[in-house]
């Protein structure tokens, strides 16, 4: 194997936090992709340019997406990465593992890849970085034969991926492992075979924190929540406030105010509560969600790229999840049949959205508009009607004129 | 050899197999947790059975021979299982409290970083890079190796007034977290690209490279057979690259990053929010980025000086208000930090109470 000389990214082997080269490097010692991957990576950092050639369509057969293709520019200088194509594979629900599943993944990948791995890709998937053109067909047979699919890309339903939520926290309102589990076994023609308009992707947190960022990086967030009181142990509350001052720190910091403290009893007007989750995390012994559970569903996060970055926005304030999540599963094939007929080629929904505007939306996936949805109502005047509604509007004044009453 | 039967849509293997008999058990019914060191925390169930959680750091690239490290640990301790975090960290799950010590001293003696639970600084969500894609601006990996370098005492020990989120994309596409992070790192293009006209006609479809600008630069050039752009519109986001191969936007030189702060995504206290431009541009300087480094370390410092507790960086600047957050750093105030794209009318001061 050649040995190239790499002062750059040595340096990246110094200092407290695991490091990225010594992991190449690890690799590199018996694996000649890995090594020309180390070299490679050496003369970007020496010429401050990336040389991936762009794009590169590569996949298995049967399915449209799962694999990234890569070329390098400098195939010829650094044939390991002159192909270098990244396999995603579909990680289980909240990423746990056995170490028996983990090394026999480990043992398929060296035997036809780099070595290489991201744990994990942002969207969810077990990253396999880099691998040539002729194996793919051998390692989807390998992993989908031990029970591994592929993930998901290009124009289709993008991996869906969760919180940890009931494996381990006390705060979630849904199963979001068994959820995101149902949702990925439902939709698998439509993660496999893009036939979107752009990408899609479902993400599922427990609660209002949001572990794994829902919001900001999903076009579907499935964030959980209920309806009822905080329950409250005052016993604890009095152990807490040994050592926390619960007004500055929880009352006062209450965004809806509608809590109050008089140093033994700690109470809340959970009318008011918006939910966001503040007081139980820092108070996990004392407080904890109550009442009905279940989720709101919002829509439309993305990236800037093209019209500027989105966050998700409440489309439905709540919806019961519980198997088999018939409701969900109708309600996100209403939402895609909407934008299948609406988009134009790589317009996210989210975006969509915005040219059609909510009534559209709202009106296609049979959902009532409702306050909740809005941060505040319109500013301008630049109103459409329909014929209905005017009509449903002269009826009610029709109506008043008889009772003498108004109805707004 | 044969190859063994192909399948497909199969999806992913049933997560159930994979978890710990203590959370089969407790599955749903966690009553509280308590976060005993940043590398550690316990989750108790109504049961009264504990388990126990070992965070550890990892670069998220990682080898085959390393993820074996993590599983032949995990057998020892864990009765094999193991599992990664939404920040990519690594987590061992002990339901044997005799076990907990061992497993953090063999950790320890391996060199592997135990933190990053509560109010301190956890893995940074990255990208690609110059390890794998082809429209990445600067190399994350790298990024990420020299902030957490200089920041790790946030990571195992040093406290902040509440969690800060970092991260880094290595392109405006931003795959990730940038968008909504407490400080994060986006590689920027700073030059109008250049078209290799006769490739055009035949890798790239007109309509769609038209479609993609996002300030519409780009118009049809007949003659050409090509496109041409507007090079007062151009902002270098280099989009139309993405979508065609022609157009070549890399600029060793040029290439940079910007730095924005304040964004969240959870709820607590604050609605989720986006984070904001405040430091426009710094050279690529590989292999350490010291001045990226640097203006991360002091904006942590000045937020941890401030802000009160529980405030994530994104709260402590609206309460002082921006005003004061550019005065407190010292970081100069540009043109570029004021919106010129959708946002701009949102983004204005509407009133005259501001702060000197
Ligand atoms: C060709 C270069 C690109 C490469 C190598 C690349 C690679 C990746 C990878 C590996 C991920 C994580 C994927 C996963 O977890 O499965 C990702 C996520 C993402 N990509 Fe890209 N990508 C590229 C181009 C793009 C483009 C062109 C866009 C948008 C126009 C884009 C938008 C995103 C977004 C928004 C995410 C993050 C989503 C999330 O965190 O859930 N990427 N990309
Ligand atoms: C349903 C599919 C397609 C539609 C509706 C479509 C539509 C168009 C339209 C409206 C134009 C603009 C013509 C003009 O204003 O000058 C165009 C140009 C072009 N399309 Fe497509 N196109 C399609 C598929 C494709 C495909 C598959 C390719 C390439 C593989 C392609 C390559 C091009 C190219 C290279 C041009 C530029 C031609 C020139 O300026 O000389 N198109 N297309
Ligand atoms: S999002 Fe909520 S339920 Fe899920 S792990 Fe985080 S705190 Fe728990
Ligand atoms: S780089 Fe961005 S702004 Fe410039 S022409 Fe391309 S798409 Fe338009």
């Amino acid at each position: 194997m050649k040995k190239y000389d790499t002062p750059l990214i040595d340096d990246l082997e110094k200092g407290p936090w695991p490091s990225f080269v010594t992991e190449m490097k690890k690799a590199a010692k018996n694996n000649e992709m890995a090594n020309d991957a180390v070299g490679h990576l050496e003369k970007c950092y020496s010429t401050k340019v990336g040389y991936w050639k762009h794009g590169g369509i590569v996949g298995v057969l049967g399915y449209g997406g799962g694999v990234i293709g890569r070329y390098s520019e400098l195939g010829n200088e650094f044939p390991g990465v002159a192909h270098f194509h990244t396999v995603r594979l579909n990680q289980p629900s909240g990423f746990f593992y056995t170490s028996k599943a983990l090394k026999e993944i480990c043992d398929i990948w060296d035997k036809y890849g780099s070595g290489l791995t991201n744990m994990h890709g942002s969207t969810g998937d077990l990253v396999l970085l880099g691998c040539r053109t002729e194996s793919l067909e051998a390692i989807f047979a390998e992993y989908s034969s031990r029970g591994w699919d592929l993930g998901s890309s290009g124009s289709a339903l993008r991996t869906p991926s969760c919180c940890i939520g009931p494996g381990r926290c006390e705060w979630t309102n849904y199963d979001t492992l068994g959820l995101t589990y149902a949702l990925t076994q439902e939709f698998q023609d439509e993660m496999h075979r893009p036939a979107f308009s752009y990408k899609f992707k479902i993400k599922a947190s427990g609660c209002a924190c949001d572990c794994v960022a829902s919001i900001a990086r999903a076009d579907l967030s499935i964030i959980g929540t209920w309806k009822g009181d905080i329950k409250i142990d005052n016993d604890e509350v009095k152990n807490y406030a040994k050592t926390m001052d619960i007004n500055a720190e929880i009352v006062n910091m209450c965004p809806t105010q509608c809590m109050s403290y008089d140093g033994k009893e700690l109470e809340i007007n959970n009318a008011e509560c918006s939910r966001c989750m503040h007081c139980i995390t820092r108070m996990t012994k004392a407080l904890r969600p109550g009442g009905e559970r279940g989720a709101t569903l919002c829509v439309g996060s993305k990236a800037p790229i093209v019209v500027g970055s989105l966050l998700s926005w409440v489309i439905v304030p709540f919806i019961k999840v519980e198997p088999p999540y018939t409701e969900i599963k109708d309600m996100i094939r209403k939402m895609w049949e909407w934008w299948d007929e609406n988009a134009k080629p790589r317009e996210r929904i989210g975006e969509v959205i915005e040219m059609k505007g909510m009534r559209s939306f709202l009106e296609a996936i049979g959902v009532p508009p409702q306050p909740q949805q809005i941060k505040e109502p319109r500013k301008d005047p630049f109103i459409f009607y329909t014929e209905d509604d005017i009509a449903a509007y002269k009826a009610k004044e029709a109506e008043e004129k008889k009772t003498g009453k108004y109805k707004f | 050899m044969a190859l063994p039967q192909r399948k497909t849509d199969i999806g992913p293997p049933d997560y159930k197999q994979f978890l710990p008999p203590v959370i089969q058990k407790n599955y749903g019914n966690w009553k509280y947790h308590e976060v005993l060191t940043p590398g550690t925390m316990v989750h108790v169930g109504e049961t009264g059975d504990k388990l126990w959680t070992v965070r550890v750091a990892s670069p998220r690239l990682l080898s085959t021979d390393t993820i074996r490290e993590h599983c032949d640990i995990a057998e020892k301790y864990c009765d094999g299982y193991l599992r990664y975090t939404t920040r990519n960290n690594l987590e061992f799950l002990v339901s044997d409290e005799k076990k907990l010590e061992p497993l953090k001293k063999e950790l320890k003696d391996r060199g592997f970083k135990m933190g990053g639970i509560g109010p301190h600084i956890t893995n940074v969500v990255h990208t690609q890079g110059w390890v794998h894609c082809h429209s990445a601006c600067t190399d994350a990996s790298g990024l990420v190796k020299s902030m957490m370098d200089e920041l790790y005492d946030y990571f195992e020990s040093k406290k902040l007034p509440n969690k800060v989120r970092l991260a880094v994309a290595c392109c405006v596409n931003m795959c990730g977290a940038v968008h909504c992070s407490d400080i994060a790192v986006v590689a920027v293009h700073t030059k109008v690209p250049t078209i290799t006209h006769e490739n055009f006609k035949n890798m790239c479809e007109l309509p769609t490279v038209i479609g993609s600008c996002p300030t519409r630069a780009i118009s049809p050039d007949p003659a050409k057979k090509s496109v041409k752009i507007n090079a007062e519109k151009c902002m270098y986001c280099g989009n139309c690259f993405t979508v065609c191969p022609p157009i070549s936007i890399k600029d060793p030189e040029r290439d940079g990053v910007a730095i924005v702060v304040g964004g969240k995504v959870n709820s607590l206290r604050s609605n989720p929010k986006f984070s904001k431009l405040v430091i426009p541009y710094i050279s690529n300087e590989p292999p350490r980025w010291p001045k990226v480094v640097a203006a991360i370390k002091h904006i942590i410092e000045i937020y941890a000086k401030n802000a009160k507790k529980h405030e994530r960086i994104g709260e402590w600047i609206e309460r002082i208000g921006w005003e004061r957050f550019f005065s407190l750093t010292g970081i100069e105030f540009t043109f570029q930090a004021i919106d010129d794209f959708t946002f701009m009318r949102d983004t204005m001061r509407t009133s005259s109470t501001f702060k000197w």
